[in-house]
């Protein structure tokens, strides 16, 4: 799949050196709009869009060709319609300040958009206030990169998603910034596509948001402080490696919500202050390995309808809680990992405790029912509590547990 | 004031025992420090040395001091001093020392292994602490002129804030908890200075568990600097209170 | 000058004062005599704020003590068992004192150098014998050559010594003018030291006039067969014993 959104770049290339022409559009010059521009161009041309605002409404790409902006163009749609609409094969936009797309709540108005169109490729723009940012439907091959989004006018319902791609295949989104819209990137129906190296953050409702996208991968992006976090849904062989889900507060906030997940990986991750780390349903052959969950309020809830997940050599440090169930019936492995909390000894000094962990606690327990308890947490009293359902056991479940907890924290570091 | 705050503390400092707690504060900040690298860790057990034991000395070490100190006291009264004067400096030099005795104890410790605002939000619980406490250990001293009763008043003050209030407090969120009890838990936390010295330390360590919460109320309140505040301005009146009280009564006090 | 009016102190039910009414004068040298109980001590007290009044005024050099506490700049106390700091050294307490009163108008050293307290400055007050205790006391109450004495059995565990020189200075002081009140059971002294009575009994002043008067009334010589005659007639008083001394009653107030 890279191999071919390599190809694809160097085969725009080549016709961009080799045989095209280039125009010029220029406020003070012959060509005065980009709509002019295009028009003027045929395929394989490369249209270059010098300084200054551009107020031509809804400009419709019709042609494969190279939108250049050269020292930031402004391209505004006065919040009225669709500022750019891809209707072409092979298209590139770069360098272009995007902004104030219309709104509306039939039509999902875009800062650039497309339906249908494969290899387009959107690169190094930056999107302020648009409805949605990049929207692409039945696009393969697409590429959206180094583009920056800010909403930063709207509410949760006012704003769409920053890039949001619907029944895609073979697509890369990376190195992109996205804040203050309602889904930093929303993937439906996409599959066999690669999420890396962006931020998404200060978005209203998820970071991330994906749903019946098998097959995809995402990797070394990093997911702070949404609304809630980063939602996986209704998805087979996805892989979630690298990332960073941090500050993601709020009561349904988590920073990884698996839902109907399976034959997954979830590794070298890294969970940091959210409210709940991972929050699983119905996720099933899922391995969880080498990630990091710290001063989480709960790092993982695992609820009853999850079963045959593997938890491998993850550490847990000062998480609040480190693991709330709903039900007894545990039909998941969680061995040989570190947690801060174990307090058991290692006699045959082989590195793994002799006594097992039970990461749920009774308190955590008792918070689930009357969420207002945890204010009591830390106090001498819950700490009694505690110690007492320690030694004798008699509502946290009797078999989850790690039977081989570390006594040493992993030692992990990104992979790179 | 300062002057008979002088002659207290040098006093206090006469007696050891001011010296060792402060050793022991710094043994077992080194121990921890030394026995475990990950400092939240250490922040935590710290933090139960000084929600239990600081109270506890702070409150029961004021008590004896308060009834060793009659003497002083009554010397002090012959002579031209103003009897708010001799309370007050009785009172600073007490509070003085054993804040003293944690910031040395645990405060430096802290600073030569590394500590982050958890650590410094810790000494500033535990000095707040150590203040209320001695406050109560001077109530509890002017309330009876018997030193056994005092001692025994001081022992259920902790007692009474370290355990029992938390039970009620449990029992009583428990049984109502189809009601929205947020306002109302919160100003029953705020009764037990304790509580209040904890949640502060939640505020640092727990911060993404007490976000979870369901009501807008609780979401503002720890979100902001609110909490910070509220308890704050809360223990300063723990501190305040007891000891104005204290004052007054003393100030009627045959002696 | 110090006067006392209507001054009642009650202890829960135990009514300590009953409403006394009293007036020392500078110059003069007063003996406070009465049973164990009868509330000279309690008064001493209320009278250096120690004790806090149930009701009545007291008035220093015209001026209610009430809420006030500079007036005790004028009064030197000695108290009847010296409490002070056990980890103190003599010297400490000494400088302590010196420090605490801002300004006093002379400093009078002739009783420590007397008690030759010089000698244990470095000494602790807890490894001190009661007598030591008592001298320290005696000298910390002359110490600012206050106006007003109080001395609450000033010369009980003294050495006779020591009782002499205590004696000689509270003569001394006496002669320059300064009005001293001593509380103590040994009569003996007071008869040297003293130039008027106050009797008390219950609670209440029962006798207050000049020695001198005392004795003519008694037409005894001694001031403790005087107070003997004194207390006898003070107790016929009550209606169950019988009435005699028709002669002193007459004196008592």
């Amino acid at each position: 799949m890279k191999i071919i959104i390599i190809h694809s770049i160097v085969l725009l290339l080549s016709i961009a050196l080799c045989s095209a022409t280039t125009i010029i559009v220029d406020p003070a010059g012959k060509t005065k709009t980009i709509t002019a521009g295009i028009r003027q161009a045929s395929t394989g041309d490369t249209v270059r869009v010098t300084a200054g605002t551009y107020r031509e409404g809804n400009i419709i790409i019709s042609k494969s060709l190279v939108l250049q902006g050269e020292g930031k163009p402004v391209v505004d749609g006065e919040f009225k319609t669709e500022i750019f609409t891809i209707d072409a094969r092979h298209v590139t936009i770069t360098g272009f300040v995007i902004r104030n797309s219309g709104m509306s709540s039939v039509k999902d108005l875009a800062g650039i958009g497309s339906i249908g169109m494969d290899f387009i490729t959107i690169r190094r723009n930056e999107f302020i206030n648009t409805f949605f940012g990049v929207h692409l439907a039945n696009s393969n091959y697409s590429v959206v990169e180094q583009n920056t989004f800010r909403g930063e006018l709207r509410g949760e319902i006012e704003t769409g998603n920053g890039i949001h791609l619907w029944q895609c295949s073979n697509s890369a989104i990376r190195d992109n910034y996205i804040a203050g819209h309602r889904d930093g990137i929303y993937f439906e129906f996409v599959t066999r596509s690669v999420v890396n190296g962006n931020v998404s953050e200060n978005n209203h409702r998820y970071g991330l948001h994906f749903m019946f996208s098998h097959d995809d991968e995402y990797h070394d992006n990093t997911f702070r402080n949404n609304g809630a976090g980063v939602a996986v849904m209704y998805t087979r062989n996805v892989k979630m490696i690298n990332n960073i889900f941090e500050k993601n507060w709020g009561n349904s906030a988590y920073g990884l919500l698996l839902k109907d997940i399976n034959d997954s990986e979830v590794s070298h991750n890294r969970f940091v202050q959210n409210t709940i780390g991972i929050y699983m349903e119905g996720t099933s052959r899922t391995t969880f390995v080498r990630n990091l969950f710290q001063r989480n309020g709960y790092a993982i809830r695992l609820q009853a309808s999850c079963d045959s997940n593997d938890f491998r050599e993850n550490n847990f440090m000062s998480n609040t809680f480190d693991m709330a169930t709903n039900g007894t019936l545990v039909l998941n492995t969680i061995d040989k990992n570190y947690w801060d909390k174990y307090e058991g000894y290692d006699l045959n000094r082989d590195g793994i405790g002799d006594v097992p962990f039970r990461p749920v606690n009774l308190y955590a327990m008792i918070v689930e029912r009357v969420p207002t308890a945890v204010l009591l947490w830390r106090s001498f009293l819950v700490f009694l509590i505690d110690r007492a359902e320690r030694v004798f056991p008699a509502v946290t479940p009797e078999n989850l547990k790690d039977n081989y907890p570390s006594m040493k924290a992993y030692d992990l570091h990104p992979t790179t | 004031m300062t002057r008979v705050i002088k002659y207290v503390f040098y006093d206090i400092l006469r007696t050891r025992f001011i010296l060792l707690y402060t050793l022991f504060l710094l043994l077992c900040t080194i121990a921890m420090f030394q026995l475990d690298s990950d400092t939240g860790k250490v922040i935590l057990s710290l933090m139960n040395i000084v929600l239990m034991v600081v109270p506890l000395i702070s409150i029961v070490f004021s008590t004896i001091h308060f009834y060793n100190s009659y003497e002083f006291i009554e010397l002090m009264l012959a002579q031209p001093v103003d009897r708010k004067v001799i309370f007050l400096g009785e009172y600073f030099a007490v509070a003085f020392s054993l804040s003293l005795s944690i910031l040395a104890g645990v405060g430096i410790p802290m600073m030569l292994y590394g500590a982050d605002a958890s650590g410094f939000t810790l000494l500033y619980a535990g000095v707040m602490l150590t203040l209320v406490f001695v406050s109560l250990a001077f109530l509890s001293s002017v309330l009876t002129r018997d030193k056994a009763k005092a001692i025994g008043v001081a022992l259920l003050f902790w007692f009474y804030f370290s355990l029992i209030y938390d039970g009620l407090l449990l029992w009583i969120t428990y049984t109502f908890m189809d009601y929205p009890l947020e306002r109302l838990t919160l100003t029953l936390i705020s009764f037990n200075p304790i509580d209040m010295a904890r949640i502060l330390m939640l505020l640092q360590l727990d911060i993404s568990a007490l976000m979870g919460f369901t009501g807008a109320f609780y979401k503002n309140f720890f979100g902001s600097s609110t909490g910070m505040i509220f308890s704050t301005a809360v223990l300063f009146a723990w501190i305040v209170m007891p000891v104005v009280i204290a004052a007054r009564v003393f100030n009627r006090k045959d002696l | 000058m110090i006067s006392i009016q209507q001054l009642r102190k009650n202890f829960g039910r135990l009514q300590a004062l009953k409403g006394i009414d009293v007036e020392f004068r500078s110059g003069k040298s007063y003996a406070m005599i009465g049973p164990n109980g009868s509330g000279k001590t309690t008064l001493i007290k209320s009278i250096l704020g120690m004790v806090i009044p149930t009701s009545g005024e007291i008035l220093v050099d015209g001026e209610n003590i009430r809420h006030h506490w500079s007036y005790r700049e004028k009064i030197g106390y000695m108290p009847q068992i010296g409490q002070f700091p056990d980890n103190m050294r003599i010297g400490q307490l000494l400088d302590m004192i010196r420090n605490i009163r801002q300004h006093p108008p002379a400093v009078d050293e002739e009783l420590v150098e007397a008690f030759q307290l010089n000698a244990m400055l470095d000494k602790r007050m807890h490894t001190l014998s009661g007598g030591t205790r008592q001298k320290v006391s005696a000298a910390l109450a002359f110490l600012f050559s206050p106006p007003v004495l109080f001395l609450d059995e000033p010369t009980s565990g003294l050495d006779p010594l020591s009782v002499e020189i205590l004696k000689e200075k509270i003569v001394h002081e006496k002669e320059r003018g300064k009005l001293i009140v001593i509380t103590s059971h040994i009569l003996s002294d007071l008869d040297e030291l003293t130039t008027d009575v106050v009797y008390m009994h219950e609670g209440t002043v029962k006798y207050n006039n000049s020695l001198e008067t005392l004795k003519e009334v008694t037409g005894e010589q001694k001031l403790g067969k005087a107070i003997a005659n004194l207390m006898r007639s003070v107790s016929a008083q009550h209606p169950r014993i019988h009435k005699s001394h028709e002669k002193l009653n007459t004196i008592v107030l």
